[in-house]
């Protein structure tokens, strides 16, 4: 019931903000923010009372939902959509405040934001597959709405093809859903989208692999990995800052989620059968990605490929089928949330102040706004993976994962890291470092208290998780435990 | 079923008549011969009575359908099955049939022109009905034919109910095409009674098992009846008249022929190759898979360049066609591919019903009464009604009419396919079945046609949410009741659906048997 109450507590918010009259827009912003506060509020009590030692699914609930068809409303958080479930439930307050001043039709812009907390959860709850993929489906709406609607010059091009693409994606593995349920119902006489169900059906291993390529197709085109990567840079560039937060803070976790939580413990001998694929997109991924993002002008873009690439490690750590690797991908996924986040916000907030993410077009920032300067210099270095600051836990775990099973490709990997170091601290010493050479960038105004209330939070959990990730790896660890257990169980 | 022995013998039997059976077509035709005299004899009877009276027999005919709905027999000598399939189709045709006399009566003109829809179009409108009621549970060729005539020749008439030239031009396409198809329908009824001797469904299926039959002649006869009904359901390469007439026609008859049609098409299609023709499944179903890959494929392809939104519509029930023959190729063998068909009517009927509810409403905003970009002189704004429902009148919708700009995104998502809208349920029915009848290659067919058709839908959301509104196209609001109520309606219903198709499911099982 708590678990319910977290997932539609935020389409609560977005049907009231929906009453709230046209004129009265401060009233509508309170009310999105307040919805989404009491989304992490109900959160917060659901960590609480999340049992540490257990494995498997807690505080869950299940009800039918069309029994013809055997899909039933089952949900339920284990370790590793916990923090997942948390990382959406802080970075949806935080956009929400990020777009406290945006004028063009608020009340619409918030709500979107609301529906796509809503369905972006329940992607990370689903137990039955079914569910589960009318979340992953429903998480388009909202954001072709909010690219499209909101976004910059190309918002139209962008948001289609962010649509189509995900789309083809999302009903090939319809069809495998469909596929998997069929020869269960075949197989057993009960027709059921259960999770636990499925997962514990015997499936022979040439079925595996086809059904494993059809969820293959939807979580390797939403993760991105390369080369079906390119709806990306434009659907991040073209979203509203705010919206490409939670696109790339939330929404990119939900292809690699999908990976671990169903593509893996569902056809584990396909995963063994296609791990070497996965492997080598992913270092591809990570290097392309990171050479790509070295040479962009924007710094939007390169931000956006700088996550591509970093997502690389997590699809990394993930197909070690290790408890390192998939201790660091859930980490790392955590990390990548609160670090992209925060670049967004940053270039958002730069945008808000000068107009432009062009990177020739700043340059000694440091000494008009110092405060930004050092709260961005945290993140940036987060993001490279300094030791002491969260992105160096999820990635150092991810790379010691890959290690264990694959060494080249540890190894590989190892260089994108050089040249993350590369492309963000170059950015960063070309924009914020330097003489103040243009005039525009003399009077720019420091952080505000709003922008304090967004950044501050974010830069607390970058520092303290870095110094202490032990809580939440404890949590993790058993749920990725039994994901290991589930994934070799029947490999040769 | 023991009277068909008696059919067999030379003497031409005289049916028993079973009244009951036929009780909701009786009352159909009672209301439309009633309207008609009202028409005649009250010229001046306003619209709100006609629409009235015509609820009115709807309502009854409805209400005779429930009081059969526990019956499950073939009457008059095996020639009208009473069966899932029958009720199921009666009652989605009676729901399209009230909206569509909503939308009727609210008209299709805008403000000081001349009438689209005269008053006859009531009484045709409940002909049509009655001829695909009974097409829904006609089990003899004949009566099949019979049927089909009663709703094609009330459908010209509909379609050509209208002073504008395209709407002439549109009715007599679709009278040559329609007499065209209706002539391969009646050769292959004559050849299947050749083959069989008989032209009831029961007999032919059981002469079509039968080894000495002469299966050459009974699979030309069938080829022919494909055609016929292809040509009803608009399956590619039948389905040129389509985006003519439906461009062509006053909206409400468009709605109502892309709707109604199509259910008692399908009713009929799945009746006699699912029903009848089942024990020669092997021979038919590649050839219908095929018509239904190449009906999908084309009309999303064909949609996504199209500019007017009646157009594009008509292209998406093209490729809808598709879909649901992916229904009927399964069925034979899957009795879910049954019950999936027919869901996947109901949904559809009120999405696309609903469709073409907003393009009435925003034809019928038409431009500001005055001072719009238009020049000076041209009276009626723009009358050919090829120009009234451009895509370009979309633009900026969102900003001027809300409401009206989020039932079209209700419908145009759930024609996408995205859950939890009712048009999401449909698909994944017919997916299930197709991959239940060993056909996974056309659910993956219909899987790349549903991800065309995003494009379109999505185009038409672009242009209205995505775009500013220009100039003052739009700004003209008028108070249109009936047209909101059935608005109301075809979006409550397809949202309602969406979140719990139980109810809904579970009845399409119990048509799995069909009967005769």
């Amino acid at each position: 019931m708590l678990l319910t109450a977290t997932l539609f507590a935020p389409l609560v918010g977005a049907l009231l903000v929906a009453l709230v009259p046209k004129e009265r827009v401060s009233l509508a912003r309170w009310v999105a923010l307040a919805a989404s506060l009491a989304t992490l509020g109900l959160g917060v009590v659901l960590a609480a009372r999340f049992e540490t030692g257990e494995a498997g699914f807690q505080l869950g609930m299940a009800a039918d939902w069309v029994p013809a068809f055997g899909v039933s409303y089952r949900v339920g958080v284990d370790g590793v959509s916990l923090p997942l479930v948390l990382l959406t439930a802080v970075l949806t307050p935080l956009a929400i405040a990020g777009s406290w001043r945006m004028p063009d039709r608020p009340r619409s812009y918030l709500g979107l934001l609301l529906v796509l907390e809503t369905a972006m959860l329940g992607v990370f709850v689903s137990l039955d597959l079914f569910l589960f993929y009318v979340f992953w489906e429903a998480v388009l709406v909202p954001a072709y709405f909010l690219i499209g609607s909101f976004g910059g010059q190309r918002r139209v091009y962008a948001a289609v093809k962010f649509f189509v693409y995900t789309l083809l994606g999302g009903l090939l593995m319809l069809v495998g859903i469909i596929a998997l349920f069929w020869l269960h119902q075949k197989a057993t006489g009960v027709p059921t989208f259960d999770y636990d169900t499925l997962r514990d059906f015997d499936k022979a291993p040439a079925t595996q692999r086809w059904l494993f390529a059809a969820f293959f197709a939807a979580f390797a085109i939403k993760t991105p990995l390369w080369p079906l990567h390119t709806w990306l840079p434009d659907a991040y560039t073209e979203a509203p800052t705010t919206t490409t937060v939670l696109l790339a803070g939330v929404m990119s976790k939900l292809g690699v989620y999908g990976f671990l939580r169903f593509a893996l413990p569902l056809f584990p001998d396909a995963a063994h059968w296609f791990q070497p694929v996965l492997l080598t997109l992913a270092v591809v991924g990570i290097l392309y990605c990171a050479l790509v993002a070295t040479v962009q002008r924007d710094f939007k873009t390169l931000v956006a490929y700088s996550s591509v690439s970093h997502l690389g490690f997590i699809v990394l750590g993930i197909f070690a089928f290790n408890l390192q690797g998939l201790q660091g991908g859930v980490f790392y996924m955590v990390a990548h949330g609160l670090l992209i986040g925060g670049l967004f916000f940053v270039t958002g907030m730069l945008e808000e102040r000068r107009g432009t993410r062009r990177i020739d077009q700043f340059g000694g920032l440091q000494q008009s706004v110092p405060r930004m300067a050092a709260v961005m210099l945290v993140i940036t270095l987060g993001s490279v993976a300094l030791p002491g600051l969260v992105g160096f836990v999820g990635e150092f775990l991810t790379l010691l994962g890959a290690f264990l099973e694959n060494r080249v490709a540890a190894v590989l990997a190892a260089l994108g890291v050089i040249l993350g170091a590369v492309y963000l601290l170059w950015a960063y010493q070309r924009m914020w470092h330097g003489p103040l050479e243009r005039e525009e960038n003399r009077a720019l105004p420091d952080l505000t208290g709003r922008e304090w209330a967004i950044l501050g939070p974010l830069v607390a959990a970058i520092i303290v998780l870095g110094l202490f990730p032990r809580p939440v790896l404890d949590r993790v660890e058993p749920s990725a435990q039994r994901v290991v257990e589930q994934t070799q169980a029947s490999s040769p | 079923m023991h009277l068909l022995a008696q059919a067999n013998t030379e003497l031409l039997p005289l049916p028993q008549v079973d009244w009951r059976a036929i009780a909701p077509e009786l009352a159909l035709a009672a209301a439309g011969v009633v309207l008609l005299l009202v028409v005649a004899f009250r010229p001046k009877a306003g619209r709100g009575v006609l629409a009235g009276l015509t609820l009115a027999g709807l309502a009854v005919a409805a209400g005779l359908t429930a009081w059969n709905w526990d019956l499950s027999r073939v009457a008059f000598e095996g020639a009208v099955a009473l069966d899932g399939i029958t009720r199921y189709s009666r009652m989605v045709l009676l729901a399209v049939g009230a909206l569509a006399t909503l939308m009727v009566a609210q008209g299709d003109s805008r403000e000081g022109e001349e009438d689209d829809t005269p008053p006859e179009v009531f009484p045709l409108l409940l002909f049509a009905l009655l001829g695909m009621v009974l097409l829904a549970a006609a089990s003899d060729l004949l009566v099949v034919f019979i049927a089909l005539e009663i709703l094609s020749l009330s459908l010209y008439v509909m379609a050509g109910e209208s002073r504008r030239q395209a709407a002439q031009e549109a009715a007599m396409k679709y009278f040559l095409l329609g007499a065209f198809s209706s002539a391969f329908l009646l050769y292959g009824i004559a050849l299947c009674y050749g083959a069989t001797g008989t032209t009831n469904l029961l007999g032919i299926a059981r002469a079509s098992a039968d080894p000495t039959s002469d299966g050459t002649l009974l699979l030309a006869g069938i080829g022919l009846l494909a055609v016929g009904f292809c040509f009803k359901v608009s399956a590619v390469p039948f389905h040129m008249w389509t985006p003519d007439v439906y461009q062509g026609t006053p909206t409400p008859v468009a709605a109502f022929m892309a709707a109604a049609t199509k259910v008692a098409g399908f009713a009929v299609f799945l009746r006699v190759f699912s029903g009848a023709l089942g024990g020669l499944v092997v021979s038919w179903r590649p050839v219908i898979a095929a018509v239904a890959a190449i009906t999908m494929l084309v009309g999303a392809a064909l949609a996504v360049v199209q500019t007017d939104l009646k157009r594009m519509l008509a292209y998406s029930s093209i490729s809808h066609a598709g879909y649901l023959l992916v229904g009927v190729a399964a069925a034979a063998t899957v009795p879910a591919g049954v019950s999936a068909s027919m869901f996947y009517l109901l949904a559809y009927a009120f999405m696309v019903m609903g469709a073409f509810m907003v393009v009435q409403y925003v034809s019928r905003l038409g431009p500001a009464p005055e001072g719009s970009g238009e020049p000076e002189g041209g009276a009626p704004a723009r009358p050919d009604p090829r120009e009234r429902s451009s895509l370009d009148d979309y633009r900026g919708l969102a900003r001027r009419h809300p409401w009206a700009a989020g039932l079209l995104a209700v419908f145009m998502l759930a024609l996408t396919g995205i859950p939890p809208l009712s048009g999401f349920w449909a698909k994944y029915y017919v997916f299930l079945a197709g991959i239940e009848a060993g056909l996974t290659w056309l659910v993956v067919v219909a899987v790349i046609s549903s991800v065309i058709s995003a494009f379109f839908y999505l185009r038409v959301l672009a242009v209205a949410y995505l775009q500013e509104p220009v100039g003052d196209a739009g700004t003209a609001s008028g108070r249109m009741p009936a047209l909101g109520l059935a608005l109301g309606l075809a979006g409550l219903l397809t949202v309602a659906i969406g979140l719990a198709p139980e109810a809904l499911v579970s009845a399409a099982r119990t048509a799995e048997r069909i009967l005769g």
